[in-house]
């Protein structure tokens, strides 16, 4: 069941501000949503392994052989703010 | 009431790899910021990360050696959380197929051997560094350690003491190092511990509500918090509060811990399988390879080094004490030089020129087969051993040939009886009164006089035959 209460809790756990419509219109989408769950829960999967990656694929790995980072500044030119060495974000108290 | 502490520790290792788990970025320590980085270790959409074979290799090593079930089928699984030193929102880590589980690692303390049980080891990538700035109210994000491999080491709640929790992490230390896949320095970052205790009445009993303490850099913190963390718990339970569950941070400078704001750690990690990463599966055939290719461990050359080359426990200990260094004296031992003797001089003098340079045994030029050319040449009365330690600290710093410079400075030690006799009857002419000194029973004189022959013979002369030659020529 989705209420208001569990909305604010994803939201904030998703670092979302959400306003008094939106909670609303979150509330109804995400019931929908979790509804559409228990139509495909009726289906029958008694034995049937639960799949994690949908192809046939098993240790892919890579050798341990550095290359070359990214360029710093286009690296940070992707962000919407940032000084010539770091990223900025608003802070964040722990 | 008497009260127990019960401790579980999880420790996480910096792999000694050369790139991150998922790229190809370097892993080294330091560099400006954000210039260790890619699209993938940033988390740009659209990047595809792939599993370093060493990480795996390493894991794998760790968990044979903590004597762990290591997982044939194993998995990736995604843990969510929303906090920018991720920039992906999730750090990929393993929950439900962990590499390895169920080891065990045997501690000694002064109360007597104890079996610590290994939960579980898992891999999983490091996060970036965070610098938060209270005046603009910005946070400053460095992703340079974004994606370092990790493996996280989870014991049972076995430990009663810190005493037990340090033995611990000293063996877990010296057995990654001694497999090489982590440097394990604290002061770097690269082996950080995280404790979970709690108290409960002296005799067992259900586990009391345990705290999870973090930022603890060093054995000292760690041994501190312990002892704080157990004393709180004792006094908020005696004084009828109870103990809540919570993370807490070590604060170095006031000795003690404090809570974490509880509404930024509320946690909910929705777990799910990682898509990006494939499951591994391991053959057999790999982890026999990998068993068979582990290395000696310290435990086992202590016991060696006592059972084959008679060594005290002590010198053992010294020697094992660091991989290079135990693969210093080995070196040294293949090549003929006596034990005892070798473990003296890498006690004695390896040891103090390593520490008066500041110098990791890793990082000597010296060479086994330079050191054991000098002891080969004490052991021969060649040098004598006084002229052998200035030899040593000539040859220390460039690994320099010791026959050359024995020859070029002439050190040979002087073993011609009469060369020693003729310099003696020399000192006794130059100092009569030592001399007659001497003879009115002051044996101090003698040391005086050995002294001059030393000094005349430029200190290579044995000093027992000089000794010996002007008891003669006094009568």
């Amino acid at each position: 069941m989705i209420d208001v209460k569990l909305v604010d809790y994803l939201a904030g756990l998703s670092r979302l501000e959400l306003r008094e419509g939106e909670k609303q219109a979150m509330t109804a989408g995400l019931e929908q949503i979790v509804a559409y769950m228990d139509v495909l829960n009726k289906l029958d999967t008694a034995g049937v392994e639960p799949m994690s990656h949908v192809f046939p694929v098993k240790n892919v790995l890579r050798e341990d052989e550095a290359a070359p980072s990214q360029d710093r500044g286009e690296l940070l030119a992707g962000s919407p703010a940032g000084d010539t060495e770091a990223f900025l974000v608003p802070q964040a108290v722990e | 009431m008497t009260w127990e502490t019960v401790i579980g520790l999880e420790t996480h290792v910096e792999l000694a790899t050369r790139t991150k788990i998922f790229c190809s970025c370097t892993t080294e320590f330091g560099g400006e910021p954000n210039t260790r980085c890619c699209p993938v270790c940033t988390g740009m959409p659209g990047t595809l990360p792939v599993l370093n074979k060493r990480v795996l290799e390493f894991a794998v090593k760790a968990g044979l050696a903590l004597n762990c079930e290591i997982t044939r089928y194993s998995r990736f699984d995604r843990k969510n959380y929303f906090y920018p030193d991720l920039p992906k929102a999730y750090q990929i880590s393993q929950l439900y197929l962990p590499i390895a589980r169920e080891g065990t690692v045997s501690i000694r303390t002064q109360a007597g051997d104890k079996t610590i049980r290994i939960h579980e080891l898992h891999m999983e990538e490091d996060a970036g560094k965070l610098v938060h700035d209270p005046w603009t109210g910005q946070t400053r994000c460095d992703y340079n350690r974004c994606g370092v491999p990790l493996i996280e080491i989870v014991t049972e709640p076995d430990f009663r003491t810190a005493d037990e929790v340090i033995a611990y992490l000293e063996k877990l230390k010296e057995t990654l190092q001694y497999l090489g896949v982590s440097d394990c320095k604290m002061q770097e970052g690269s082996l950080r511990c995280d404790v979970n205790l709690s108290v409960r009445p002296l005799g067992g009993g259900a586990l009391g509500t345990r705290t999870e303490t973090k930022n603890l850099n060093s054995f000292k913190a760690i041994a501190r918090a312990i002892d704080y963390e157990a004393r709180r718990q004792v006094e908020l339970i005696g004084e009828g509060k109870r103990v809540v569950q919570e993370t807490r941070r070590w604060d170095e400078n006031k000795d003690a811990t404090y809570a974490m704001r509880s509404k930024e750690d509320a946690q909910d990690y929705r777990y799910f399988p990682e898509p990006d990463i494939p499951p591994i599966e391991l053959s057999q055939d790999y982890l026999d390879g990998l068993r068979g290719a582990q290395p000696e461990l310290a435990e086992a050359k202590r016991e060696r080094y006592r059972a084959h080359y008679g060594l005290p426990e002590y010198d053992c200990r010294m020697i094992t004490s660091d991989k290079a260094l135990a693969a210093f004296f080995e070196g040294l031992v293949a090549l003929g030089a006596p034990p005892k003797q070798s473990a003296n001089w890498i006690m004695g003098e390896v040891l103090g020129a390593l520490s008066a340079r500041g110098m990791e045994p890793k990082d000597m030029r010296l060479t086994p087969p330079t050191l054991a050319r000098l002891i080969e040449r004490v052991g021969a009365g060649t040098v004598n051993r006084n002229t052998a330690v200035k030899v040593f600290e000539a040859v220390f710093d460039a690994d320099g040939d010791v026959d050359a410079y024995v020859r070029e400075h002439g050190l040979e030690q002087v073993n011609d009886n009469s060369l020693v006799r003729d310099a003696a009857a020399r000192a006794l002419e130059a100092n009569p009164q030592s001399a007659a000194d001497y003879k009115g029973g002051k044996e101090k004189a003698l040391g005086f006089l050995v002294g001059q022959v030393m000094r005349e013979l430029k200190g290579r002369a044995d000093p027992q035959a000089v000794n010996a030659a002007l008891r003669e020529l006094l009568g």
